[in-house]
């Protein structure tokens, strides 16, 4: 099927993020005082553990970020493109989204969770519970077979991932094998030991757990609802799995919006104190005292207000959608960046009394130069501790902004739309649940996996911790 | 000797770290007997501080002790239970360690911090338990105990701080106290007031001590007997006497060959080649071989073992195994005397010409931050060096000499006075004009670990001056310069491509140099460049400060609180005081016939590596003055010895005693 590619103004930004983390990869391989704390990150874990499980999520975000509309049946000689955008994540999740239910399911079910009058085919009308159109459409009998169908489902794919479990591990063994020489049983029980200088055995379990989640799931999920269905009958699967790109976009690139407010005002507020030190101080107290959550709500209804009134500039809704995202982004960072911002100006006001500055400065180098190249590379670490930090503190933010309605824009599937969504069903009696709760479970994993590692980031930089355990 | 009050055996100590582990301590044997004062001696890393806190039991938690006994008065303190070593440390064993600042909580009171002590051992509470603490803090000279008492650790000085220490570690009259490094951050003056004081007390308590230190002065002055250690091990155990007397193990022999102030001037330095070896390999033979100028063919391949050569002393070396004994000779290789000098006349046209230089950095207060003061680093220093001649500038801490080289360098902007290089007027410069005259004067620092940007490689650092200051045609040009610079100081060329981190103090000293040598200037305001370094690598960046200037006619500002460096270094020397210059003149003049109180006082605090020098007592009560309110008149009445009247009321006039020494001082008017 023909289609043609479209970025996205978000997409743009994530893939040079991803370029620039694979230039920044490739930079640090070769330089050992660069790559030793990453090296020393591979050996924690708890940090490998939670890489692992971060891999899916940015997987899944990165698929999500891949645009595409396909080609419309051919009128009139000229090529048509579909209307509707999507996503390399949509292609592969097809069946979850295109399967729609009229309203509210819940997990695994076959019938609608509401009472509905239907006619029968005898003409009579009754109100009962309708099979739904596509979970378990296939059984004959739902009330008899669906737990045994479930069953058999979810252990093909649990033996699928098994299978891709046991795959992997001799992957592993396989090229720790090549690494060290060794034959492939010993290098296997050095994998399992713990004794690789990479955590593998760590990434395998992490790996295991996720497969052994996914496998079933993913079995199930072309028959069933896993997760419900939410009230016009989206699959709530489907939700979540879109939800983690605009929880990996507003995570990464408002963390990057602050880095260079963060950076170039911190280390010119330590490096030339006096009056331009009190100025980017009174600006980072003032910025710092006004209520965050208003100065957003604020520009996000004007960046609102904007795009309803030049629609010829934002021709479909999922641009106005993406474009009201990285609205959200930017303000985010402008607001967030007060914090990394002191602590790098307290940071060179420290490395400005070095000897290695003021070696450059008795030879006059300029202070632009000094500031590029004796004080912002050595407060780096500091930068990558709070970028790692600050991120799963943004996926929440996201959250709770799309509570409030000055989030991303009610049309783009979030972690927040999610939940706001869900809050009025959870009055209903029986309660609907399964909205919230998948979206609790993603966010819960995303922000626990981005903390652990994180841990892991700033146990490998800091300094201080180091020096306590290594110490003679 | 009767039984030992501590004997330690074969005490092993490795540190896990990422690699291999760190042997630190290596089968380590030695005894103290009751009231003896025991010193080990050694340069950094060679696993003194470990040996301590193995004793104690107080070792980092990448520490193990995996082998030895440590006996106490017969009872096995490793086999211990952690509950019963609590009971013992600050009871019978007590400890003072380096830095007293610190040491002590700066949330209590020092009353309250040396109470704790009493309290936790002994049965003293109320008000008997503050009597001991006065008692405590007297036996320490604390002066004005009792208001002492109830201040807070940063009210007091260093000195100060390390006698709160001493008065803590005294609680439970412990019969043994381990101190490490007790004296090393402290200023030479204050240094002397706390050694006589540890002596004391070990004298009129009859308390063991177990001195660690890497200074032969302290441990000349203090100590009864002696353990030389070398990676991990000891290799010579002598009575003091006999062993300044003359040294036995080559090592330790080299170390006092290695001291500037036993070289006579003009003379190279016996620097030990090398660097102490990495501790996480297994040695085969002697640790020492490699550096070892007299090593035999066994001591490669064979460990050497114990030799007793009389009078209580033993060495662990093969040149006394068997008939290879006197092989040792004292050789100190007599460098031509042709020295700086008698090359250059002291009235030669000065290179460098200072007056009246004042660095004061304003106290600003309130609101509006209006200039409430000013600390008075530099207050007024005048001084000249001649080309191819070399200053040395010289005090304690906080007297203000490094702000005199920043100063100078316009690192700080100075706050009046003249600067002169090469007759031009530095201080006039306009920040572009300044640029283009930065090349003549360079400046080395203190610190090797922080002089060298840990991001950035050896060769960018070296060529960072050059393109700063367009020097040099093309890159070619400069790398070849660069190449030719790195062989001048010692270090292959290959060494451009790497990072600071894989070098040692010593090796990132010699970068150091070669960074400020790469634009060639006149004149090098060295910062206390050794002053972070052991001894023996002490002695192989002197001598190379030595040739450069020989071969290059360079003019240096030698910074140091260290007399026997000055000594060995300057060809003048200026004294300064909190901010300004007491006495000037050629070295010998002011350090033979040294005219003002405070000159004679420094002097005769050095603690020589001597154990029959007999020290000329003149000790200086307190510590140096705030610069922020320095005292009226001459700065130093309060501590003078002599203070007379007049020297409340001005600072003196200058008293000429020859054609190069003068002296600010009343007394001489």
């Amino acid at each position: 099927m023909p289609f043609r590619v479209e970025l996205l103004w978000s997409d743009l930004l994530v893939w040079l993020l991803v370029a620039g983390v694979i230039g920044l990869v490739l930079y640090t391989r070769k330089r050992p005082h660069l790559s030793a704390p990453w090296v020393r990150v591979g050996a924690s874990a708890s940090g490998m553990a939670a890489a692992t499980v971060l891999f899916f999520f940015v997987l899944t975000g990165l698929l999500d970020s891949v645009h595409y509309r396909s080609a419309l049946p051919v009128q009139g000689g000229k090529p048509a493109w579909s209307t509707e955008l999507h996503s390399l994540l949509d292609r592969a999740l097809e069946p979850l989204r295109a399967s729609r239910e009229k309203t509210y399911s819940a997990p695994l079910a076959t019938h609608l969770f509401a009472k509905e009058t239907v006619v029968l085919p005898d003409g009579r009308e009754d109100r009962l519970f309708p099979r739904l159109r596509h979970g378990g459409a296939h059984l004959a009998d739902p009330q008899a077979d669906r737990w045994a169908d479930v069953a058999a489902r979810a252990f093909r794919g649990f033996s699928l991932a098994l299978l891709l479990w046991f795959v992997a591990a001799i992957g592993v063994a396989a090229m720790t094998a090549r690494r060290t020489e060794s034959g492939i049983e010993a290098a296997w029980r050095e994998v399992w030991s713990g004794r690789t200088p990479l955590q593998w055995r760590a990434v395998l379990c992490a790996l295991g757990a996720v497969l052994v989640v996914a496998g079933p799931v993913a079995a199930l999920a072309t028959h069933y609802h896993v997760l419900g269905t939410d009230k016009v009958g989206q699959d709530v699967l489907y939700q979540a799995l879109k939800s983690v790109r605009t929880g990996l976009v507003i995570g990464t690139l408002a963390t990057l919006v602050t880095l260079p407010f963060a950076l170039v005002l911190g280390v010119m507020a330590g490096y030339f104190r006096g009056w331009i030190d009190d100025l980017i101080q009174y600006l980072y107290t003032t910025l710092s005292s006004i209520p965050g959550v208003l100065l957003i709500a604020a520009a996000v209804l004007m960046m609102q207000v904007y795009v309803e009134n030049h629609q010829e500039l934002f021709p479909s809704t999922e641009i106005r959608a993406d474009v009201r995202l990285l609205a959200l982004c930017v303000i985010l960072g402008i607001t967030s960046w007060t914090g990394l911002c002191r602590l790098l100006r307290g940071e060179v006001l420290k490395l400005r009394e070095l000897e290695y500055v003021q070696a450059a400065q008795a030879f006059g180098v300029s202070h632009w130069r000094i500031m590029m190249r004796h004080l912002t590379p050595n407060v780096m670490h500091i930068v990558m501790i709070a970028l790692v930090m600050d991120f799963s503190g943004l996926v929440l933010a996201e959250a709770v902004l799309s509570y409030i309605g000055v989030g991303v824009d009610p049309s783009m599937i979030s972690f927040g739309t999610m939940i706001n969504g869900a809050r009025l069903e959870m009055a209903r009696e029986p309660m609907v649940w399964w909205s919230l709760a998948a979206a609790f479970v993603f966010m819960l994993a995303l922000v626990l996996a981005a903390n652990l590692f994180a841990d892991a980031v700033r146990d490998a930089f800091d300094p201080r911790l180091r020096a306590a355990g290594g110490r003679a | 000797m009767s039984a030992p009050l501590l004997s330690v055996d074969g005490l092993t100590t490795i540190i896990h770290g990422g690699g291999a582990p760190l042997r630190a301590v290596d089968g380590l044997s030695f005894s103290i007997a009751a009231g003896e004062t025991f010193a080990l001696v050694g340069e950094s890393g060679c696993g003194k501080s470990m040996t301590a806190l193995s004793i104690m039991r107080l070792l980092p938690d990448a520490g193990e002790i995996t082998g030895g006994r440590v006996e106490l008065q017969g009872e096995d303190l490793l086999a211990l239970p952690e509950s019963r070593m609590r009971d013992l440390r600050g009871h019978r064993v007590a400890m003072i360690f380096q830095e007293p600042g610190l040491s002590l909580n700066p949330v209590m009171t020092i009353g309250e911090q040396v109470a704790e002590s009493v309290r936790r051992h002994t049965a003293l509470r109320g008000a008997a338990a503050d009597a001991r603490v006065l008692e405590l803090l007297d036996a320490v000279r604390m002066p004005d105990a009792q208001r002492r008492a109830t201040e807070y650790p940063f009210q007091l000085s260093g000195g100060m701080k390390q006698r709160v220490m001493i008065a803590i570690a005294l609680a439970c009259d412990p019969a043994l106290l381990i101190a490490d490094e007790p004296t090393t951050a402290l200023d030479v003056t204050v240094q002397a007031q706390v050694l006589d004081l540890l002596r004391e007390l070990q004298q009129s308590r009859g308390m063991a001590m177990l001195l660690i230190t890497h200074d032969l002065g302290v441990v000349a002055q203090v100590a009864q007997r002696v353990a030389v250690m070398y990676a991990g091990q000891i290799v010579e155990t002598a009575p003091v006497d006999a062993f300044f007397a003359s040294p036995a193990h080559p090592y330790a022999s080299k170390l006092f060959a290695s001291l500037p102030e036993r070289a006579g001037r003009g003379h190279t330095l016996a620097a030990i080649p090398g660097s102490v070896p990495r501790l996480d390999r297994a040695f085969s033979g002697c640790r020492f071989a490699e550096r070892c100028e007299v090593a035999l063919p066994q001591c490669a391949g064979t460990l050497p073992q114990w030799h007793e050569v009389g009078q209580g002393r033993a060495v662990r070396c093969h040149l006394y195994g068997s008939d290879e004994r006197g092989a040792m000779s004292d050789e100190r290789k007599a460098e031509s005397p042709a020295s700086s000098r008698s090359s250059f006349i002291t009235h030669h046209s000065s290179l460098l010409e200072v007056s009246d230089l004042k660095v004061w950095f304003p106290v600003r207060k309130g609101l509006f931050q209006r200039t409430v003061g000013h600390v008075r680093a530099v207050d007024g220093v005048s001084l000249s060096i001649a080309p191819g001649r070399t200053l040395g500038l010289v005090g304690e801490s906080g007297c203000g000499k490094t702000t005199v080289g920043k100063g100078l360098l316009r690192l700080m902007e100075p706050t009046a006075g003249r600067v002169f290089v090469d007759g031009m007027d530095f201080l006039a410069l306009s920040r572009g004009e300044l640029r283009q005259r930065r090349r003549d004067v360079q400046i080395v620092f203190q610190d090797p670990y922080a002089s060298l940007n840990p991001r950035v490689r050896i060769g960018d650092a070296l060529e960072e001056g050059l393109l700063a200051l367009g020097i040099g045609a093309d890159a070619e040009w400069r790398q070849s310069h660069i190449d030719a610079l790195l062989e001048e100081v010692g270090l292959t060329p290959d060494v451009k491509a790497r990072y600071p981190h894989e070098f040692s103090g010593g090796q990132r000293q010699r970068i150091a140099i070669a960074r400020a040598l790469a634009v060639e200037p006149r004149l090098i305001v060295c910062d206390e460049p050794t002053s972070a370094l052991d001894v023996s690598v002490q002695a192989q960046i002197l001598n190379l400060l030595k040739r450069l200037q020989r071969e290059r006619g360079l003019s240096y500002l030698f910074i140091s609180h260290n007399m026997a460096v000055i000594e060995y270094m300057a060809d003048e020397v200026a004294v300064m005081y909190l901010g300004r210059i007491v006495e000037q003149g050629l070295v010998d003049e002011v350090l033979r016939t040294p005219r003002h109180p405070y000159t004679q006082a420094l002097l005769a605090a050095v603690p020589a590596a001597d154990p029959q020098q007999q020290r000329r007592a003149i000790r200086l009560a307190g510590d140096l003055p705030s610069p922020l309110n320095p005292p009226q008149g001459c700065h130093f009445h309060p501590r003078c010895p002599v203070a007379m009247p007049q020297c409340r009321e001005r600072f003196p006039a200058a008293k000429s005693w020859s054609s190069t020494q003068v002296a600010y001082c009343h007394r001489h008017e």
